[in-house]
């Protein structure tokens, strides 16, 4: 063996069925995405809806339907999709953690108290504001858990302390969460909606707000492969092969923040996309995370999307919300996962 | 701290395991009897503070039923109906979180993390918002709903692929993530569809409060309770033995399977037992364990001092719930929630930077 020792690589599935898989993937987010488009209560043949994108009719209604409801709408769950899954393969590789996910580290809930806080206190009525605060208290809900976990700290946090202390932020944010609404009745009112998490009523300009910040952490989220990989054979190991375990935590504790906030400030605690994905992509490609994070940005954008067009056709002309959807859905493929697997420890 | 007054030669190894278990039973009886202290001083003062306070002299004389008319009214009609249901709420969800999180090993299984608490929300406001049910109704829904979300996380978690029981670990702890995920939204979804009125008490109900609780409420839990105690006691000598390994377990002549489904049983009833009285209480279950144990004594067996944390923590909080903000009685699960986090972050925080756990 060489001096400089280099993180092993997990074992690859076959480089063709690795591509088939990414291929499957892309597809069937190609289908989801003029699914969106194209189903609703006025459902649209794909050839609208590619005039209504190419040759757009302001006079056209259907062609209105497509680029002022059901455009940003897709966006925006792209969008959050994008964020959700690889936050969720980030938060369950950082803590070593199957059952981690940006909601139970206490960043879903963080986000909405600062959106409470928002409404309640400040007397902010704005979707595009919420993004920021969202933002806002996502990072310090994340501050706090990494500052007790010890994250960033020399000595190693188990992973337990560090789900522990998600779990504890999240009681204690949610509290304070209700006793703003209970005294605020407006607040309640906008906040029900806001709760359950919907890509509906939302504008392109909280999209456009939005995207910096997810392609940002998508990029950053994309370079912690590695840095998981290495995580994922225990903080020793990895800093026998000469990893800084402290700084790669942070670094991609700081994508799992931007991710999570982002998605939380467009879409709402969408909690369940970030918990499922990254089970149903590592049942299809291994535990290589280099591989994990990319299929995950491709499949929850998916999950997301087919949740979406579901929540809108299963109970016309009403609409279910996307979150509500997500949960239904997600709920019995997730615990099919965790039957036929066999979970270590 | 050890061998400050240390004189002559060193102990030999017996004598110095057998002081050090003298001071960790001595720990556990210390910890244990300031503990019940502080429960009966909340206790009396959860009944005599108030609108019309109660002099400590009077207190005493109405709880026995020799106090003047008003004073007793006060007390036995008002106070200590909720007084009680606040014992025994706190007693009941603390336990059953020790239960869980030692029956599982994983200090996040506290039943409201896994699943339990979310079936019986999810059942009783579907009871509230959609058959218009309220009292008696809500409650026995919540039971239900308890009942049937930990029966199924059973069965899912058993009847796996993956081999094994199935009853303790990671996969149940998942599946009963997964399925309370699924509820919680159910929940969400209702109070998207009920009218502002509907939805804010159940707001209320989905924060946990004792705000008015009566006999009625109270008379059936501390039944409950009274049984479903003793029965955790008897139950969890398996633990012990549990945590060897179900091998070792069954070697030792052990029902493994058994042992474990009736603490998983006993403790699923005490939470619905709770639950049903004050609404899902967020947060006794699951900072009671940890705090018994941290008080008691690293490894103790801990689960009567999780039952008096779960009970101080539980009056103490609904004292600050009640008398915090002027005339706005506030729900008791804001106080737990808001208390019980920071502590817990703080032990959590601690424990690193000493380097144990």
């Amino acid at each position: 063996m060489t001096a400089v020792a280099t993180v092993p690589e997990p074992p690859r599935t076959r480089r063709g069925a690795g591509t088939a898989t990414t291929l499957l993937t892309a597809a069937a987010l190609l289908v989801a995405v003029v699914a969106s488009l194209a189903v609703g209560p006025r459902a649209l043949p794909p050839s609208v809806v590619l005039d209504a994108l190419t040759a757009f009719d302001p006079t056209n209604a259907d062609h209105l339907v497509v680029t002022e409801v059901r455009l940003p709408r897709t966006l925006i769950g792209l969008l959050a999709g994008l964020a959700l899954g690889p936050a969720g393969v980030l938060a369950q590789g950082l803590t070593r953690n199957p059952i981690a996910e940006p909601g139970i580290l206490g960043l879903n809930t963080g986000a909405a108290l600062a959106v409470v806080l928002a409404i309640g206190v400040l007397g902010i009525r704005s979707l595009t504001a919420y993004v920021w605060f969202g933002f806002l208290g996502a990072g310090l809900a994340a501050v706090v858990v990494a500052g007790v976990a010890g994250i960033g700290g020399r000595s190693a946090s188990s992973p337990a302390t560090l789900a522990l202390a998600g779990a504890a932020l999240t009681a204690g944010l949610g509290s304070v969460t209700t006793a703003v609404l209970l005294t605020d009745p407006d607040a309640f009112e906008d906040y029900r909606f806001w709760q359950v998490g919907s890509l509906a009523g939302r504008d392109l300009g909280i999209a456009g707000q939005a995207a910096p910040f997810v392609l940002a952490g998508l990029a950053l989220a994309l370079l912690c492969g590695p840095t998981l990989n290495a995580l994922a054979l225990g903080d020793d190991v990895a800093r026998s092969f000469g990893r800084h375990v402290g700084r790669d935590r942070a670094v991609c504790g700081l994508a799992l923040v931007v991710l999570a906030g982002a998605a939380t400030a467009v879409a709402g605690p969408i909690a369940f996309v970030g918990l499922t994905v990254p089970h149903l992509v590592r049942a299809l490609a291994g535990p290589d995370h280099r591989r994990l994070l990319p299929l995950a940005a491709l499949a929850a954008p998916t999950l997301l999307l087919v949740a979406d067009v579901v929540g809108r056709v299963v109970a016309s002309p009403r609409e279910v919300q996307v979150g509500i959807v997500t949960a239904v859905i997600g709920a019995p493929v997730f615990i099919w996962f965790v039957r036929r697997k066999r979970f270590v420890r | 701290m050890t061998g400050t007054e240390r004189t002559g030669a060193r102990p030999d190894g017996a004598a110095a395991l057998q002081e050090a278990r003298a001071r960790s039973r001595r720990r556990v009886g210390v910890a244990g009897a300031v503990l019940a202290a502080a429960v009966v001083v909340a206790f009396l003062a959860t009944i005599s503070l108030g609108d019309y306070p109660i002099a400590p002299g009077e207190l005493l004389p109405s709880l026995v039923g020799s106090g003047p008319a008003r004073v007793e009214f006060v007390v036995t009609r008002l106070r200590l109906p909720r007084a009680l249901a606040g014992l025994a709420v706190g007693a009941a969800l603390g336990l059953a979180g020790a239960l869980f999180q030692r029956l599982l090993r994983n200090p996040l299984a506290s039943p409201d993390v896994i699943g339990v608490g979310a079936g019986a929300s999810a059942a009783a406001v579907t009871a509230f918002t959609v058959f218009g049910l309220s009292g008696a109704g809500v409650s026995a829904a919540a039971v239900l709903g308890a009942a049937g979300t930990a029966t199924a996380i059973v069965l899912l978690a058993r009847r796996g692929r993956a081999g094994g029981s199935g009853l303790h670990g990671v996969r149940f702890v998942l599946i009963g993530v997964g399925l309370g995920s699924a509820l919680l939204a159910v929940v969400s979804w209702l109070m998207t569809t009920a009218s502002l009125t509907t939805a804010q008490q159940t707001l209320l109900w989905l924060t946990g409060s004792l705000n008015n609780v009566t006999w009625a409420a109270t008379t059936p839990l501390l039944v409950a309770v009274a049984v479903l105690l003793p029965a955790a006691f008897v139950a969890a000598r398996a633990l012990p033995r549990l945590e060897l390994g179900d091998e070792t377990a069954a070697a030792l002549g052990l029902p493994v399977e058994r042992a474990r489904l009736a603490l998983l049983a006993v403790g699923v009833l005490l939470v619905a037992a709770a639950v049903a009285v004050a609404g899902p209480v967020s947060f006794v279950a699951l900072v009671a364990g940890p705090v018994a144990a941290r008080l008691a004594g690293p490894g103790r067996s801990s689960l009567p001092h999780a039952a008096l944390v779960g009970a101080l923590l539980l009056l103490a909080a609904d004292l600050v719930a009640r008398h915090l903000i002027g005339d706005v009685p506030l729900p008791v699960g804001v106080v737990t929630g808001v208390v019980g986090a920071p502590y817990l972050l703080w032990l959590l925080a601690r424990s690193r930077t000493r380097g144990a756990t």
